[in-house]
């Protein structure tokens, strides 16, 4: 290779004309709500909460009331919550985060209150205050994430937990002889008349995750007209504690859970009339 | 035929490889890389050029780690061609 071959090389090359960029600013079609905040998550790869965060982030943000949402986080896997959603929010005790958003919304009529809770949470050691605060028919959007399983003190039975599966405190499966039937919370609480909307709801998919965030929305809105209510269940994964890559645990997810927790809308305005 | 040309930006950083983006694109442009992140995950990149920007890997992305964008090439169409012409003409088109 001589000389004179290389300065016709480099020149070939600055010559090349980029392809124009579609990333621009103006082409944006999606991006991170900037209700969410940078912070680095700190959950498990391929975890719901990220998604369900990023959902109610989104809602806020369309809804252009940053300024006027409070939120609870829960104790759990979920308990920094605060630190990633860039609104007013508080931490409860165990389970008692529906009854911090009760009292909330009672002193604050007129902001938007949520609760956001786990299924250790909100079914085990919460079970009382949840259903006597859907039975009182508050005006607020209790956000309940269900992975079957306690996830940030390392995968013991949780009440949601599918008859047979494997925990560390059922390591031979659920028998439901000894440790009772899974408690399916949604359905429970969709029978209290103080409930005006309750939903089961999933995002392990694209088309999921568009129904998760309209059921939001939905929760959301249905706060200002002070009928009652909204409780969005959402169906989530576990990887960590089931023992699975994302990949693996979604798919598991699809062929168990489903069957046994059936999303879609349990009690709709709608159909109550 | 409106042409669509869209293409994704990934965060290295927050990305935690869960994969669940690759199953989401129904293009197959994503693939997991060889180098890991400062966390130590191996992440996500694009390695063909047919995104179609239809925001797929960002909704189930849980870090929100990707950003979308899609633009849309309008193909003129001809609606008249006048030739040989001698007086004014005017052609107007519906909107």
């Amino acid at each position: 290779m001589n000389e004179k071959n290389m300065i016709d090389e480099e020149r070939h090359y600055s010559q090349v004309i980029e392809e124009e960029s579609v990333c621009t600013a103006e082409n944006i079609v999606y991006e991170k709500p900037s209700v969410l905040l940078d912070t680095p998550m700190h959950y498990c790869p391929g975890c719901g909460h990220g998604v369900a965060h990023r959902l109610i982030a989104e809602v806020i943000e369309e809804l252009g009331i940053q300024n006027e949402t409070i939120g609870v986080a829960p104790v759990g896997c979920s308990v920094f919550a605060y630190n990633y959603l860039d609104i007013d929010m508080t931490e409860a005790a165990h389970g008692r985060a529906s009854a911090v958003a009760t009292g909330i919304k009672r002193v604050f009529p007129d902001k938007y209150v949520f609760s956001y809770q786990g299924d250790g949470d909100l079914a085990a050691i919460g079970t009382g205050e949840t259903i006597h605060t859907c039975n009182r028919g508050e005006n607020i959007l209790v956000v309940f994430i269900n992975n079957g399983i306690y996830g940030m003190t390392g995968g013991q039975m949780a009440p949601t937990t599918l008859p047979g599966m494997k925990s560390t405190t059922s390591p031979f499966g659920r028998d439901t002889q000894t440790m009772g039937a899974p408690i399916k919370m949604t359905e429970l609480i969709a029978n209290l008349p103080g409930t005006y909307y309750v939903t089961r709801q999933a995002v392990n998919t694209p088309v999921n995750v568009r129904k998760a965030k309209k059921a939001i929305m939905n929760g959301f809105k249905y706060q200002t007209l002070k009928k009652g209510l909204s409780f969005v269940e959402i169906v989530s994964n576990c990887p960590s504690n089931w023992k699975m890559t994302p990949r693996d645990a979604n798919k598991w997810m699809e062929d168990n859970m489903f069957p046994f927790y059936p999303l879609g809308d349990i009690k709709t305005p709608n159909k109550e009339n | 035929m409106a042409k669509v040309k869209g293409d994704i930006l990934i965060d290295i950083e927050k990305c935690k490889g869960c994969e669940l983006c690759i199953d989401a694109c129904p293009q197959g442009s994503l693939e997991k890389s060889r180098k890991v992140n400062n966390k130590g995950y191996l992440f996500i990149v694009k390695i063909e050029d047919n995104c179609t920007g239809c925001t797929n890997c960002a909704l189930v992305c849980p870090e929100g780690a990707i950003t979308v964008y899609r633009k849309v090439d309008k193909e003129k169409k001809q609606v008249a061609k006048i030739t040989n012409v001698t007086s004014d003409i005017t052609v107007t088109v519906n909107e």
